[in-house]
């Protein structure tokens, strides 16, 4: 026998030769079904989480991220009231999929203790330092009072203008101040906290459950956040 | 530890089970029955107070009932070893970290309770990560205890530190760095407790000397999970009723079962459903041996060197029933073309599984042998698929897994071989069918990784659970060696332990002969050597021309003779007429055998989906590819 015909295979039907189904499903392994066929597009949300405040926590939240390619925008840490307990909040960009398989993985985490996906409407501030030359100091406090910042520094050649609030209002304040001329500028992530009596991340069994989903995922039997 | 009080349990324990009791709202399995699973001592077998932190370290192994530990000396796990001088913890000390790490890892498969490596600092961490790393991705329990520099050193670059916790965060469930020498054994048995508790995975507990040699009388907790870590056992009974509603009405049902049909004891029961409802059973690797190969509804292994009917069935069904399986991409391949008309059950004690490749219809987040009774008790009639049945049988006869055998040779027959031709080199399947056929139903397969691997799921019929030890995630040659040494030391001694293995994934580890032969442990390896990285050669033919760069080793050192020289048996098969009686001479060796079988190069692996191809249309020679 020579190597090619040792080479041969099996026998059977060749694949051209075999019932094939014409159904697909799509990349995140839904039926593509016309009835449902959605396309699941992105979308920004805030994740709160909290943790056990120990070493390597917020490493193994981070490396989580950049080991399932998941979409993170900004990441904060804080202390809570309670010392052995912290705060992380995330906010990410992915189809709905995506966030459902971020609050999946995250809970996973054995220091994590629970996790909630926020409602549109919850508080969410950021804060900027902008440093500016301050040529036309007049000029600069009109726009910094327009915003509602505050100079927390000046001297002769530079004033650096304190703002909070939404992500949107910062973008808009850091591009008006470019007429300036911004000499560098340092931005935190997104902090949030949900409306009203709603407990943003806290421990299943000491959480109100008055909270709404915010996300519709595509599945009836999607299973709920902690709280 | 030579006695496991069961039926003693302390006083202070008793109080701790009303307690747990009381709290019906949690959603954890209650550890009350600990004392007996773990084996814990009762107060009268109870050994000296603990003095050092190391002590206590090896009192949280032996309350949880470990027997065995694999691993390597050196600097910084000294005092571990210290303190294992004194205790019943048999250790095997093994020639290379990784070996420790595998030996654990399928003494964990095999048992189903955590195995336990130990390594030294720096080097000897880092050599255990790829075992580690294979444990993660088949969920295999695994415990790993680390040395470290003294923590005053840590962070200095000090001698063979290296940033363990760090290295080994993405490849662990979880790891700890001890910091606290009071705290140190409880670090420990809280590790134990994680790595098989839910779904199983390696836990790693970086243990600095300075920890382990400073003094503490403080004896280390039962083991128990951390509050932070839960799970549910039984799923939503609203999605189990509409899931048999499905099931019920589906006409081409299949099931799909993966490891954590295995890891979860869950066989029994998914057998008695599928049989009671007569749908046809699809494995995954892991879960070979979770449904028996010779049963009629057995469809065997799908994917990509699936059986053809397996994926033809995974491929019309209408209804899936996936337990305890993470679809990962060996087995659906295209996302797009995998069981395209399929309504999909998926079962699995971790949420984050559901819709992470495959979107699940009927989401059953719990554990996989409760969830199923639950269905089990759900599905008031069985599903109408008879005409379902007879296609899956016709597939099975068209796509047979029949070979050929030069000449008259029949498969059945291997007593016949005189009629073989001298000249024709030994198939592959042929041999991994005759140490089947001359082995018990519980005898337990490990493998290195490549074509030989494939060739022991395709040709040898399994049919126990936790019979078959590989590498399947990670794929890591050279594991077949020291997970034969694993599971030789935790299979009842009734069971024989072939490792099928290829030459490359041999040369990887095989050091660990030396284990083997100091233990004296009874395991034969059939290295099915075809003087090739087999796998990579085929795929160099059907896809990059045939040009065999770095795939040839066109020499290999005589295996047999290697064996000889490590004091294990050799023994070498080159003609079919002497593969008989050559393995029945390597099987009754008591010690460690080693036979090199010389088989046909150019052998290859069929049926084949290539990656991210359409699994029912799998090739079954290289022209279709
Ligand atoms: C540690 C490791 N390195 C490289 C590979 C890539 N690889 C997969 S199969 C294979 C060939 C294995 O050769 P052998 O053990 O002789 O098995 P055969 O395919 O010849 O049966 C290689 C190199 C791997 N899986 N693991
Ligand atoms: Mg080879």
């Amino acid at each position: 026998m020579s190597d090619e015909e040792r080479r041969r295979g099996l026998d059977g039907p060749a694949p051209d030769e075999r019932p094939t189904p014409t159904g697909r499903r799509n990349e995140q392994g839904i039926r593509i079904d016309p009835a449902v066929e959605a396309t699941h597009e992105p979308r920004r949300t805030v994740i709160s989480t909290l943790v056990e405040h120990e070493p390597g926590v917020l490493s193994d939240v981070s490396g989580l991220f950049s080991r399932r390619q998941f979409n993170i925008e900004s990441l904060t840490v804080g202390p809570t009231t309670d010392e052995e307990r912290a705060r992380i909040t995330l906010v990410v960009e992915e189809p709905d999929p995506g966030i459902d398989q971020i609050k999946k993985q995250l809970r996973k985490l054995v220091p994590v203790i629970s996790v909630r996906e926020l409602e549109s409407d919850a508080m969410r501030r950021e804060l900027a330092l902008v440093k500016i030359d301050a040529d036309e100091p007049a000029q600069v406090s009109a726009v910094a009072d327009m915003y509602d910042g505050k100079t927390v520094d000046s001297c002769p050649e530079t004033a650096t203008i304190e703002i909070t609030g939404s992500r949107q209002k910062i973008d808009a304040a850091i591009e008006t101040f470019e007429q300036f001329g911004i000499r560098e500028i340092d931005r935190t992530g997104t902090t949030a906290l949900a409306r009203g009596t709603q407990s943003t991340a806290a421990p299943a069994s000491t959480t109100e459950s008055t909270a709404t989903e915010a996300s519709q995922p595509q599945n009836q039997y999607a299973p709920a956040d902690d709280d | 530890m030579s006695e496991r009080a069961t039926s003693v349990t302390p006083p202070e324990e008793q109080h701790d089970d009303q307690d747990q009791n009381q709290n019906q709202d949690a959603q954890q399995p209650q550890h009350d029955a600990e004392t007996d699973e773990f084996g814990a001592p009762s107060a009268e077998t109870r050994a000296e107070p603990v003095t050092t932190g190391a002590e206590s370290v090896v009192r949280a192994l032996e309350n949880a009932g470990v027997e065995y530990a694999f691993g390597v000396q050196g600097g910084a796990i000294m005092p571990i070893y210290d303190a294992l001088y004194d205790s019943e913890i048999h250790h095997v000390t093994m020639a290379h970290e990784q070996g420790a790490a595998h030996a654990a890892d399928a003494y964990g498969i095999v048992s189903g309770e955590p195995g336990v490596c130990l390594a030294t600092s720096g080097p000897g961490a880092t050599n255990l990560v790829t075992g580690i790393a294979d444990a993660d991705m088949d969920s295999d329990p695994l415990l790993a205890l680390t040395g470290q520099v003294p923590t005053e050193l840590v962070g200095n670059d000090a001698f063979q530190e290296t940033d363990t916790t760090g290295v080994t965060t993405p490849v662990t469930k979880d790891n700890t760095f001890a910091a606290d020498p009071d705290g140190v054994g409880t670090d420990v048995s809280e590790a134990f407790a994680l790595a098989r508790e839910g779904r199983p995975g390696p836990t790693l507990v970086d243990l600095p000397k300075d920890v382990t040699t400073a003094d503490t009388d403080a004896e280390p907790d039962t083991p128990a999970t951390p509050d932070t870590y839960e799970f549910t056992e039984e799923a939503d009974p609203e999605i189990v009723a509409a899931a048999a509603e499905q099931i019920k009405d589906a006409n081409r049902p299949v099931m799909l079962l993966g490891g954590g049909v295995i890891k979860g004891e869950a066989s029994e029961t998914c057998r008695e459903f599928a049989i009671e409802h007569e749908i046809p059973v699809i494995t995954t690797m892991p879960a070979i041996g979770a449904f028996p190969e010779d049963h009629e509804l057995a469809m065997e292994m799908a994917g990509m060197h699936g059986t053809g009917y397996a994926n033809m069935a995974i491929t019309h069904c209408d209804t899936m029933v996936a337990v305890g399986t993470r679809f990962d991409d060996r087995l659906t391949g295209g996302i797009e073309t995998f069981a395209p008309d399929a309504e999909i059950v998926h079962v699995d004690i971790d949420p984050a599984e559901i819709s992470k490749n495959i979107h699940a219809d009927y989401p059953l987040v719990g554990d996989a042998d409760t969830v199923v009774s639950q269905l089990s008790h759900a599905v008031e009639r069985s599903p109408q698929a008879t005409k379902w049945r007879a296609q899956c049988q016709q597939w099975k006869s068209d796509y047979s897994m029949a070979y050929d055998v030069p000449s008259e040779q029949s498969t059945d027959e291997p007593s016949t071989s005189s009629k073989i031709p001298e000249d024709e080199p030994v198939r592959p399947e042929f041999v991994v069918e005759a140490l089947d056929e001359a082995t018990s139903d519980r005898a337990v397969v490990t493998t290195g990784v490549g074509q030989h691997q494939m060739w022991a799921c395709q040709y040898w019929t399994f049919t126990e659970p936790r019979t078959w030890v590989s590498s399947h995630g990670l794929g890591a040659m050279g594991y077949g060696l020291p997970a034969a040494i694993g599971a030789r030391l935790a299979a009842d001694d009734d069971q024989e332990v072939v490792c099928i293995d290829g030459d490359g994934s041999f040369l990887m580890t095989l050091q660990g002969l030396s284990v083997a032969v100091r233990e004296n442990l009874d395991i034969t390896v059939a290295v099915l050597n075809n003087e090739y990285i087999g796998m990579v050669r085929q795929w160099q033919d059907a896809f990059f021309e045939g040009r065999h760069s770095a795939s040839e080793y066109g020499w290999t050192p005589e295996f047999d003779t290697i064996a000889e020289a490590f004091g294990a048996t050799g023994f070498r098969i080159d003609d079919y007429d002497e593969v008989a009686d050559t393995i029945a001479a390597a099987l009754s060796e008591d010690g460690p055998s080693v036979i090199d079988v010389h088989i046909d190069p150019q052998a290859n692996v069929y049926p084949m989906v290539p990656s991210g191809g359409d699994n029912g249309q799998f090739a079954l020679a290289e022209d279709q590819l």
